[in-house]
């Protein structure tokens, strides 16, 4: 093997899962805090790369074009929580509409399938050619990201989403509109996916509108690496999302490993799919087929 | 001070399973009544109490709460006015907060949810006493789990929840009944003293006959949606759970139909 070939893949890896980290925190707030399977991601972080490339090729900042593509990504939210909360559709159902409204949106706002982002013609903050910057920058951004919502879940705002999400009865008995505080957490998440859709267009160099398919697997795959990572230890707020943003990453490395490897890759997407698979059905197979080999607990409380 | 008039609440109504929960109650409680209610299964005691707190919407009446009529209201608005404790010890907290997180949320009960933060020192030093007259060791336990307590006292906390911004109506669906009877006269004293303490106005199912006699200043029971039987002061400090069944069969024609009532 090439290991010297291997490791040149690995500051790629790194970048890459640090994106794909971001969108996974986006996915921990809808999945874990409010408890929601929330589809629109797929969609948003399309909207994210979509409105950041043309922005920026239209010679905007590529800073603005970030804060744009934040705000374009939390209306997304909006949609699916209005969806959701006001029309009493199930979320799941909310983020497959809005998903599929998104992919008319952003082949309308890109003006066709894909578009290149070249870093000789623009000044991107990010991208493959400046590695050590890319990684410090991405990093930096992961730091904020999780400081301003470490300080968000703990103002009496975010308490109430984290109670939504925990339980309804409780909530509206405390006098929490949990309606609204599901739009605010789906508005929330979707913000942070299109981030990281505007980082990956930077990054990759393009805007694709197939660059979401299946990006709530990806997601999903590092929220359950990082809780299985800090699982036995404590539970802090701050090491759960840094868990997620490690599990993002551990993901691409093992990605990047495979295909290194000679593994098809067409064929990622369906092994992804069969893990995360695996690890949402653990907790359920251990209950039902292995209950007397567990180390007690399930038994104990029947 | 709450004040129900002709309410009327039907459940699938124009099926084959259509079921008149409520028909035409009405019932007025004054400031500081303490009021216990009884009756058999399906009498309409818990659909009242969702009613009162919004749970469902109304299909006919009003309910008052202080003259203000909150029938069209939401539940999570109704919320400023009611503390509520259901008879599942796992609906009325959230499990994976913290204990002080979750009296921090019910101490907001009613007010706008901004952008400060949640607990403050004070706030951690008011839950800690209040905790600590609970007599459960909980003042040690502010940053536990919720979900890592006891039956008793995860509603034992939910009962601190309902009343540490005094409500103006508090609602007991059956708190006790989920829970040992050790644990449950354990939570009926707490439940007694919060009540007296704060001169609170509450409405209190029970399923345990001789608790609705030693508890609170008046007893409503209730048959097929409607209030049959209502008696206050010292009438009923006199009654005993004979005069109860006697009472029931005379008014309704029918036998109790709650077993857990006759075993208990």
């Amino acid at each position: 093997m090439d290991i010297l070939g291997w490791l040149n893949t690995l500051p790629g890896a790194a970048a890459q899962g640090m994106i794909w980290g971001i969108m996974a925190i986006g996915v921990f707030i809808t999945y874990k805090i409010l408890d929601i399977a929330d589809l629109t991601v797929d969609g948003s972080i399309c909207t994210g790369a979509a409105v950041s490339a043309v922005l920026i090729t239209n010679g905007i900042n590529p800073w603005v074009a970030i804060l744009l593509s934040v705000a374009a990504g939390m209306l997304a939210g909006l949609i699916t929580g209005l969806f959701h909360a006001f029309m009493g559709i199930p979320a799941i159902l909310s983020g497959i509409l809005t998903q599929l409204i998104l992919w008319s949106l952003n082949l309308k706002i890109m003006g066709k399938a894909n578009i290149a982002l070249s870093v000789r013609s623009f000044n991107l903050i990010i991208a493959q050619v400046y590695s050590v910057k890319t990684l410090i920058i991405l990093a930096a951004f992961v730091i904020i990201i999780i400081a301003l919502l470490y300080w968000f879940f703990g103002t009496e705002l975010g308490a109430s989403l984290r109670a939504t999400g925990n339980n309804l009865y409780m909530s509206r008995a405390q006098g929490i509109n949990t309606g609204l505080a599901k739009v605010i957490g789906l508005m929330i998440s979707n913000g942070i996916v299109a981030l990281s859709g505007a980082l990956l267009a930077q990054y990759s160099g393009a805007a694709d509108i197939n660059m979401g398919r299946g990006a709530i697997v990806i997601g999903l795959a590092a929220v359950i690496i990082g809780e299985a990572l800090f699982s036995k230890m404590s539970t802090g707020f701050i090491l759960r999302l840094l868990g997620v943003v490690i599990g993002g990453i551990i993901y691409y490395f093992v990605y990047q490993t495979v295909i290194f490897l000679g593994l098809d890759a067409d064929l990622l997407k369906m092994l992804s799919a069969v893990i995360v698979a695996l690890f949402l059905g653990l907790p359920y197979l251990k209950k039902t087929y292995f209950r007397g080999k567990s180390k007690g607990g399930s038994r104990k409380n029947a | 001070m709450l004040e129900i008039r002709n309410l009327t609440k039907i459940f699938n109504a124009g099926t084959v399973n259509e079921k008149v929960a409520l028909s035409d109650l009405c019932l007025k409680l004054s400031d500081g009544d303490f009021v216990t209610v009884i009756g058999g299964n399906g009498a309409g005691k818990s659909t009242m109490l969702n009613m009162i707190a919004g749970v469902y919407p109304s299909d006919g009446g009003q309910i008052l709460i202080d003259n203000v009529d909150v029938t069209e209201l939401p539940e999570y608005k109704r919320a400023k006015y009611i503390g509520r404790v259901f008879q599942d010890p796992m609906m009325g907290t959230a499990a994976d907060m913290w204990v002080e997180e979750n009296l921090s949320i019910a101490d907001r009960r009613g007010k706008r949810h901004g952008l400060s933060w949640a607990i403050t020192k004070t706030d951690r030093r008011r839950y800690k006493e209040a905790l600590a007259e609970l007599g459960l060791g909980l003042e040690d336990r502010l940053s536990t789990k919720m979900g890592l307590l006891s039956g008793g006292q995860r509603q034992a906390v939910t009962l601190l929840m309902a009343t540490i911004k005094a409500p103006k109506l508090l609602l007991l669906d059956e708190h006790t009944a989920a829970l040992d009877p050790k644990t449950a006269s354990k939570v009926l004293e707490i439940t007694d003293r919060l009540i007296t303490e704060s001169s609170l106005t509450a409405l209190m199912i029970t399923h345990n006959m001789r608790d609705a006699i030693a508890y609170g200043n008046r007893l409503i029971m209730m048959n097929q949606g409607k209030i049959i039987f209502d008696i206050s002061g010292a009438e009923k400090k006199a009654l005993t759970v004979d005069d109860l069944l006697k009472k029931f069969e005379q008014i309704s024609g029918e036998q109790f139909t709650n077993d857990r009532t006759l075993l208990s």
